[in-house]
């Protein structure tokens, strides 16, 4: 198994790098002088001066990528165009804002879709399991902006007058509650659904059955037998959302003007803040691979015969 | 099971299995669909014939509600925003529509080719898919009309080439299921070749996951056509586009909340429509998979 | 002719008799059981009664569809997903399982009934170690830790399993067929119950593993005097294990009787047909049959293997014109592998493949069309053999006009080649899904010989189906080879070997341990492998008015008579 995982680690960071390679491929390496093309046509020559030493635009393609990569390497993410901070310290605040953003989310969503989607397959085929089939799949065809505006038309300013609808600086906690409910309730609905389909599954699964024949009871049949068995996909399934998350953040902080890395790369590609954008796509790019990659581990980890394969 | 004669079966057992679309219309949930999305396809088509306006005209002061001749008011230029709304409609599902088609066809090709010829050229090709596949759909989009600005045909090709890799996984195991069957092994031993084993022998066999796959792909590129419109990454002004529609308007939410909620309601009713006959679709396929295997 | 051949097995039946007769006393009770599915109502089983004694086992014998793995749950009042008893009662040792509540069953079960599954390799928890799935079937709270270990550690010895903590820390996975399925009676018995259920434990396991765990089976519930209900589809197995017979037909119990009546004198025409279906031990009156200077595929040191592994190595086989050759083995015996090279399906391998004089390719693709017309192959399961998008017109013209070309009058090619496989005409129009499994499989026939081929390789082709319909398919092929087309047949099914093929191979672990005309094999088997199957296999005989129709015994007696 420590080889499986050795692999995997293996491909992502093979992964990241081709990820990186594309990133540079699409803001330096384009045909044409990018400087140009990235500051548009109005461009004062001072700048685009700027522009190429910065890029090291002078320079062959592959060194250009080569001194890039390596400053990437040693935490050197350049300087932002608009205020001339270093990348990292520009960016550093609204990480943690969107790790909050995120985190409080996963947390809303994860244990109510779990016992959702348990519930549902305990009470398969009833009007419990009808109406939150149906809610999920409503939920879960909407796109998340849309799902916010309503939210906002129905409980903000405009509607009921609950919750604000735009975050400020000076606001209060209640201003968090629109955009974690609207990102929650759009990681729910897959995580809900897989919890059903999966402990459906396994209690449909003739070792479920087994174990009743035995007369084992009812708890423990749950817990011992079925439990233990639908952790792998549905860990899994949770995984992928929150790796969702690093890009549904986005739309979501414009919305709601969060000042999160979503922001700043609606903001970066108003002011065609090349750094900025190289630095926030990498970054969610890379959370995207690291969270997919933790949940292959864990879809391995649950699986006894891939666990106990090698010894 | 068979009776004692053989030669002769009961009547019961010739009748054919009815097909996959008029076992998904039994469901209640699948009428409702179509319902919903034949309603907001109509609009979207007929509006721009019967809109009382022209898009570009001013009517009305920004915002401004209550105006005679203007249902829903003026948006935040003083246009009419029922004949906006009847206008933005079509582009969107031309774009999305384009964009399902062209990624759901190369994905399918990719998929059955990487299922069926294994060894070499399904490594090649998944590790790529891979790659494509660690970028958020969203991202990619927003990383490459940033650079390049934004097209109408790259909108279609972003879109497109995001959802092939994840369409291209879905066929591969199903042409994966389909080639452990013996009769594309049949087909082999008589020396069939290759191309037309993919055609005639795989893929009717796939039709099932492919219209599904269509349908959800569908729902998805309405979804991303729309939010880039709403980061103003998708159609630009003055085109009146639903998405960049909620993209100007939503400043004036609370005073003049028609201009976002039609094109909202409009985009949520489209996409629960397509995914409710999505929805109806698939558990077709299940039940007709099943029925395949003994 | 017959008599001195089968004593072994009516020496096994009639102990099994004897010791039956010791005891008595019914333990299992069925009465009237109906079980009904819903939402339709209709009766899956209706009306079944059966009554099994302390230390006798029962055997239920049904082909697919019959409602018998219903009827084997219904026992410990267990109902699948939209099924309930809606009529009758269960009684294990005076108390009426279907009458009781959940709470009142599950104290039951493990203890009263148990059961031991089809398909052991699903019915335990990949999750669990074997240790806690066996201690948790014995659910006695007045038993003390140590107490249960140590009667866990007694039953796995009782079955011929190790004892110690590393294997009671093992999962599943860990353990081979045969292990999981001793496993699984472990679990059964260690709650000595009074009456166990058993729903074709054999099944997927080899004739000689097979016997093994009969042998266990038979020894537990002698030893621990418990009833047993034994589910299977075969006659063979089931005439030598059961003290009763119970036949299921579409949910009823047809017949029902002690097992030495029921094969003497069967009542019921259904159960005459399934007696009839099963095929004879043949291990002599065999015909000798002359082969050809020439044969038609001599097959030469072939080695062949996936990777690095190797499946065959050094096999040396040939089929004459007419000829039928068997390839016999068991699962894993690589069987199919050389049947697939010999097809042109499986590509590694070296060694000479002679067809007709001219070698083969290994890959079907550089074979001509020619060999490739005059080779056709059918698949073991009819169920996947067949595009479920094309008509059987369509499955039958494709391989016509790839190797023969555009037929002038399609129609009739179609027609005809349905006629050779004993379908009428009017199925040209029929999709797969209408078609029964052997119908289905006389399509693939139809396929086959459509294109007018001289070899026909059939890959354990009735293995898939139900055995009153394995005995039309081998009659189909009979028919094909007096018209003078030679067979290929793997299988893995020895009776069936005996009674259709002039000579045959028989495939241990890769090598063609012995080969020969199958008169000699079967009457003198000289490799200890080959006389081990013999014996292993079950077979009883049939002595009713009319049981010369049986396969294999028409055979002997024209034989003889020619």
């Amino acid at each position: 198994m420590t080889r499986l995982i050795v692999v995997r680690l293996l491909f992502g960071a093979l992964t990241l790098w081709a990820v990186s390679l594309v990133v540079f491929a699409a803001t330096q390496a384009l045909p044409g002088d990018a400087a140009q093309l990235i500051l548009g046509r109005d461009a004062t020559p001072e700048r685009l001066e700027a522009l190429r030493d910065q890029l090291n635009l002078h320079e062959p393609v592959a060194v250009q990528y080569m001194q890039w990569l390596q400053g990437i390497l040693q935490g050197d993410l350049g300087n932002s165009f608009s205020n001339g901070l270093p990348v990292a310290e520009y960016l550093r605040s609204s990480v943690q804002s969107s790790l909050a953003l995120m985190g409080l989310a996963a947390l809303v969503a994860t244990p109510v879709s779990l016992f959702i989607g348990a519930f549902s397959a305990l009470r398969r085929d009833r009007s419990f399991d009808h109406a939150s089939s149906m809610g999920t799949l409503v939920v879960a065809s909407i796109p998340e902006f849309v799902v916010g505006i309503l939210l906002i038309l129905a409980l903000g300013p405009g509607g009921l007058g609950l919750f604000p609808s735009v975050y400020a600086r000076e606001g209060g906690p209640e201003q968090w509650i629109l955009p974690v409910l609207t990102l929650a309730l759009a990681v729910a609905p897959p995580i809900v659904r897989m919890m059903r389909a999966t402990m459906i599954e396994v209690l449909e699964s003739e070792y479920v059955q087994q174990a009743r024949l035995k007369g084992v009871s009812e708890r423990t049949v749950l817990w011992r037998h079925a439990a233990p068995n639908a952790i792998g996909p549905v860990a899994q399934v949770i995984a992928l959302q929150l790796a969702w998350l690093a890009g549904g953040v986005v739309a979501i902080e414009f919305l709601f003007n969060f000042p999160g890395v979503g922001k700043d790369l609606m903001d970066a590609i108003e002011n065609r803040d090349v750094p900025l954008i190289q630095a926030v796509v990498l970054l969610i790019a890379g959370i995207y691979i690291l969270v997919n990659l933790i949940a292959d581990v864990i879809g391995l980890a649950a699986n006894p015969k891939v666990r106990v394969a090698n010894r | 099971m068979s009776g004692p004669s053989k030669n002769t079966t009961p009547k019961a057992s010739v009748r054919r299995r009815p097909g996959l679309f008029r076992t998904a219309w039994r469901f209640g949930r699948t009428k409702v669909g179509v319902a919903l999305t034949a309603l907001i396809v109509l609009i979207a088509v007929l509006g721009p014939f019967v809109a009382p306006y022209t898009p570009t005209e001013f009517v009305a002061k920004p915002y401004e509600t209550g105006v005679d001749g203007a249902l829903f008011g003026g948006d935040n230029l003083g246009r009419d925003v029922l004949t906006r709304f009847m206008w933005g409609g079509w582009t969107l599902l031309l774009l999305a529509g384009s964009a399902a088609a062209v990624g759901v066809a190369a994905g399918t090709v990719v998929g059955i080719i990487a299922g069926y010829r294994r060894g070499w050229v399904d490594d090649v090709l998944m590790r790529t898919n891979d790659v494509l596949l660690a970028f958020p759909q969203l991202i990619a989009a927003l990383l490459v009309m940033s650079i390049i600005g934004p097209k109408v045909w790259l909108i279609v090709a972003v879109i497109a080439v995001s959802h092939m890799p994840r369409v291209a996984r879905v066929i591969r195991e199903a042409t994966r299921k389909v080639i452990e069957q013996d009769y594309v092994k049949a087909a082999e031993a008589i020396g069939l070749p290759r191309w037309r084993i993919m055609t005639v022998e795989i893929l009717p066999n796939v039709t099932s996951p492919l219209l599904v796959e269509l349908g959800l792909r569908l729902t998805y590129s309405i979804g991303v056509v729309a939010v880039l419109g709403f980061l103003g990454m998708g159609l630009q002004p003055p085109t009146a586009d639903w998405g960049l529609m909620i993209n100007e308007n939503r400043q004036g939410m609370a005073v003049q909340p028609w201009a976002v909620a039609l094109p909202v309601t409009a985009i949520a009713v489209l996409t629960v429509g397509a995914n409710l006959i999505t929805d109806g679709l698939s558990r077709a396929a299940i039940g007709i998979d099943r029925g395949v295997e003994k | 002719m017959t008599e001195n051949e089968h004593t072994e097995n009516t020496d096994t039946g009639s102990a099994a008799t004897g010791g039956a007769a010791r005891s008595g006393e019914a333990v299992l009770v069925v009465d009237g059981l109906t079980v009904i599915g819903r939402p339709s109502d209709v009766e899956i089983i209706s009306g079944v009664s059966i009554t099994v004694k302390r230390g006798e086992i029962l055997g239920l014998v049904g082909e697919s569809g019959s409602g018998k793995t219903t009827l084997g749950l219904s026992l410990l009042a267990h109902c699948k997903r939209a099924t309930e008893i809606t009529g009758g009662q269960v009684r294990v040792g005076g108390q009426d399982l279907a009458g009781l509540d959940e709470k009142g069953v599950r104290r039951l079960r493990g203890r009263a009934v148990a059961y031991i599954p089809q398909s052991p390799a699903s019915a335990l928890n990949p999750a669990l170690r074997l240790g806690v799935q066996l201690r948790e079937a014995l659910h006695d709270d007045s038993l003390s830790e140590q107490d249960v270990l140590g009667r866990v550690r007694e039953v796995l010895r009782e079955v011929a399993l190790p004892d110690d903590d590393a294997f009671l820390r093992r999962y599943p996975h860990q353990l081979s067929g045969g292990q999981q399925q001793r496993v699984a009676i472990a679990m059964a018995f260690v709650g000595r119950p009074e009456v166990i259920v058993l729903d074709e434990p054999t099944t997927g396991l080899d004739v000689t593993t097979q016997a093994h765990v009969l042998e266990t089976i038979r020894a537990m519930t002698r030893d621990y005097g418990t009833a047993g209900v034994y589910i299977s589809h075969d006659m063979a197995v089931v005439a030598d294990l059961a003290d009763e017979i119970a036949v299921m037909y579409q949910g009823e119990v047809v017949e029902r009787g002690r097992a030495a009546e029921v094969l003497s004198d069967p009542r019921h025409a259904y159960t005459r047909k399934l007696l009839l279906a099963v095929p004879l031990l043949r291990t002599s009156g065999h015909e000798e049959a002359e082969p050809e200077e020439e044969p038609l595929l001599r097959v030469s040191g072939l080695t062949a293997g996936y990777g690095r592994t190797k499946v065959l190595e050094g096999i040396d086989v040939s089929v004459s014109r007419g000829e039928c050759v068997a390839l016999l083995g068991e699962s894993g015996s690589g069987k199919t592998t050389l049947s697939r090279s010999v097809a042109g399906l499986h590509h590694q391998f070296t060694g000479e493949v002679l067809f007709d004089g001219d070698r083969l390719a290994t890959s079907s693709y550089r074979r001509t069309a020619a060999q490739r017309r005059r080779v056709q192959y059918v698949f073991q399961n009819p169920y996947e053999a067949l595009n479920p998008r094309k008509r059987v017109r369509e499955q039958i013209l494709g391989p016509y006009r790839h190797l023969v070309g555009r037929p002038e009058d399609p129609d009739a090619v179609v027609a005809e080649s349905l006629e050779r496989a004993a379908l009428p005409a009017s199925y040209a129009d029929r999709f797969p899904e209408q078609l029964s499994g052997g119908e289905r499989q006389r399509v693939c026939i139809a396929r086959a010989v459509a294109t007018d081929p001289a070899l026909l390789v059939c890959d354990e082709i009735t293995s898939a189906l139900d055995v009153s319909v394995q005995a039309e398919i081998v009659k189909l092929l009979h028919g094909l080879q007096e018209q003078g087309m030679a067979l290929l047949f793997v299988t893995h099914n020895i009776a069936l070997v005996s009674n259709i093929a002039d000579r045959v191979a028989i495939l241990n672990k890769g090598e063609i341990v012995e080969y020969g005309p199958v008169g000699q094999v079967m009457s003198a088997p000289e490799h200890e492998y080959t006389r081990a199957l013999i014996a292993d296999t079950p077979d009883f005989e049939l002595s009713f008015p009319g049981a010369q129709e049986r396969l294999g015994l028409a055979e002997e007696e024209r034989a003889v008579e020619g």
